[in-house]
């Protein structure tokens, strides 16, 4: 379990990032809090010739408000961000997801935009950002883009970044004080990999449900918004939510079949799925109910 | 930058400067053992066993999962520098009075996790304690000892329990 033999460079500037890229392509890896690229080094599912360290670029770590969004730097470390009040405030689903993830250790030293990057389908926060609408800020050698999260991720391990580019920082819209929010998944155990989680958003305007998002993930090479059932909610009434559930759970089952996976069957996934939905609809209704 | 088949670096390890030339593999947990520092455990390599905790900049962090050059200009606490300070005292008095260990093998990193939690909540509950600890595999005790010491010194310090 050591990785094979690569070479090493501390990036001091974005410029260094894609002297790098150009140099070696695909044989050179962006490394960040390394708390998924180096296991799968370890195991030597990825042999990168050269590892290219980005802690030193203190810009990527900055946590923001800009024109009324949050803007997290893609190095911000989960830890950092669970400890963080404007998370907290103006992202709390991205504060209710963050416990999931791994363990402490693993915490304290990975970064959401690894995460974002890695685009494991049982990751936590890709979800999150599909849910949340979030931006992501895209930085190559000839200029910046933005991509919405439905762009970005695009399958297993695979994203819209293209080799010579780096992940600058992801702009989420501050939650509303009429927003909701709803995190929740099933591992076997606090910290494993989730079988089905769900990451859910919505707004209440005159007592009725909008901007309904559900994203789920461990069930498909991406997180996948079960959109029929999204507009089954859009426009509920809170107090009649009930009367919709069934539908929901009929429109969840109708649009996505999750795939199997080593433990867990795609019924069973199905079955969670259609759980975690009747969470977050009773999750609206208490924190709708609220004064 | 520049490029190197080995990199010098200097690493503050429980307090002294550590310099050696390394490879870009080496994990800090193999650079710290290559000190010879052997209570940092390596365990399963890739993250999943935690036998390897060690503290980076003052937060817990697995030893295989950090890059030794990572570590150049940082400071790293193992077990043995956090023994050396007394912080631990009670809690390794408590893993032996609760029979918290049988061989020892997880033991370092058991202690390090649970002084990090300690140190962020005063009296965690049993169950934040074993979510807390759900990262560092035990494979002898069965965790109901590491648990019952972990919430007696939390107890104990809190100056509520005996």
């Amino acid at each position: 379990m050591k990785p094979t033999s690569f070479d090493y460079v501390r990036a001091e500037t974005l410029s260094d990032v894609f002297a790098v890229l150009a140099a070696h392509g695909d044989n050179a890896r962006i490394l960040a809090g390394g708390q998924s690229l180096i296991p799968a080094m370890a195991m030597r599912l990825a042999v990168p010739e050269i590892l290219i360290d980005i802690a030193g670029l203190a810009d990527l770590r900055r946590l923001e408000v800009v024109d009324g969004r949050l803007r997290i730097g893609a190095l911000c470390r989960h830890a950092e961000l669970l400890d963080a009040v404007e998370v907290e405030e103006h992202a709390p689903l991205i504060a209710r997801a963050l416990p999931h993830i791994a363990h402490p250790a693993i915490r304290n030293r990975g970064t959401i935009g690894g995460s974002l990057c890695h685009a494991d389908p049982a990751a936590e926060l890709p979800a999150c950002a599909l849910a949340l609408d979030a931006s992501f800020d895209i930085q190559g050698p000839s200029g910046q883009r933005t991509v919405t999260a439905l762009e970005f991720f695009q399958g297993i391990y695979s994203t819209n970044l293209r080799k010579d580019e780096i992940l600058l920082s992801i702009d989420v819209p501050m939650m509303e004080p009429t927003g909701l929010c709803f995190f929740d998944e099933f591992a076997r155990r606090q910290g494993d990999y989730a079988m089905a989680g769900l990451a859910a958003g919505a707004a209440v305007e005159d007592e009725r449900l909008t901007h309904v998002r559900l994203a789920f993930f461990a069930i498909g090479a991406t997180p996948i918004r079960a959109m029929k059932a999204e507009q089954i909610l859009e426009g509920a009434a809170i107090a009649d939510i009930d009367a919709v559930a069934d539908t929901v759970s009929t429109a969840i089952a109708d649009e996505i079949e999750p795939f199997d996976d080593l433990t867990t069957s795609s019924g069973a996934k199905l079955a969670m799925m259609q759980v975690l939905a009747r969470r977050a609809l009773a999750a609206f209704v208490d924190q709708g109910a609220l004064p | 930058m520049s490029t190197r088949l080995t990199i010098t670096i200097t690493v503050t390890v429980n307090g002294e400067p550590m310099t050696a030339a390394v490879e870009p593999r080496m994990s800090l947990a193999d650079f710290l053992r290559a000190e010879g520092l052997k209570g940092t455990h390596v365990g399963c390599e890739h993250g999943v066993c935690g036998a390897c905790t060690v503290r980076v900049d003052g937060r817990t962090a697995r030893g295989c999962l950090i890059l030794a050059v990572q570590c150049d200009g940082l400071a790293v606490e193992t077990i043995e520098g956090a023994t050396d300070s007394g912080r631990l005292r009670d809690l390794q008095d408590a893993f032996i009075d609760n029979n918290a260990l049988q061989c020892g093998f997880c033991t370092p990193g058991m202690l390090l996790a649970a002084d990090e939690l300690l140190r962020h909540r005063a009296t965690p509950s049993r169950q934040a304690i074993r979510e807390h600890l759900s990262g560092n595999y035990c494979r002898c005790t069965g965790y109901q000892a590491i648990v019952d010491a972990v919430e007696q010194v939390a107890k104990r310090r809190a100056g509520q329990g005996s």
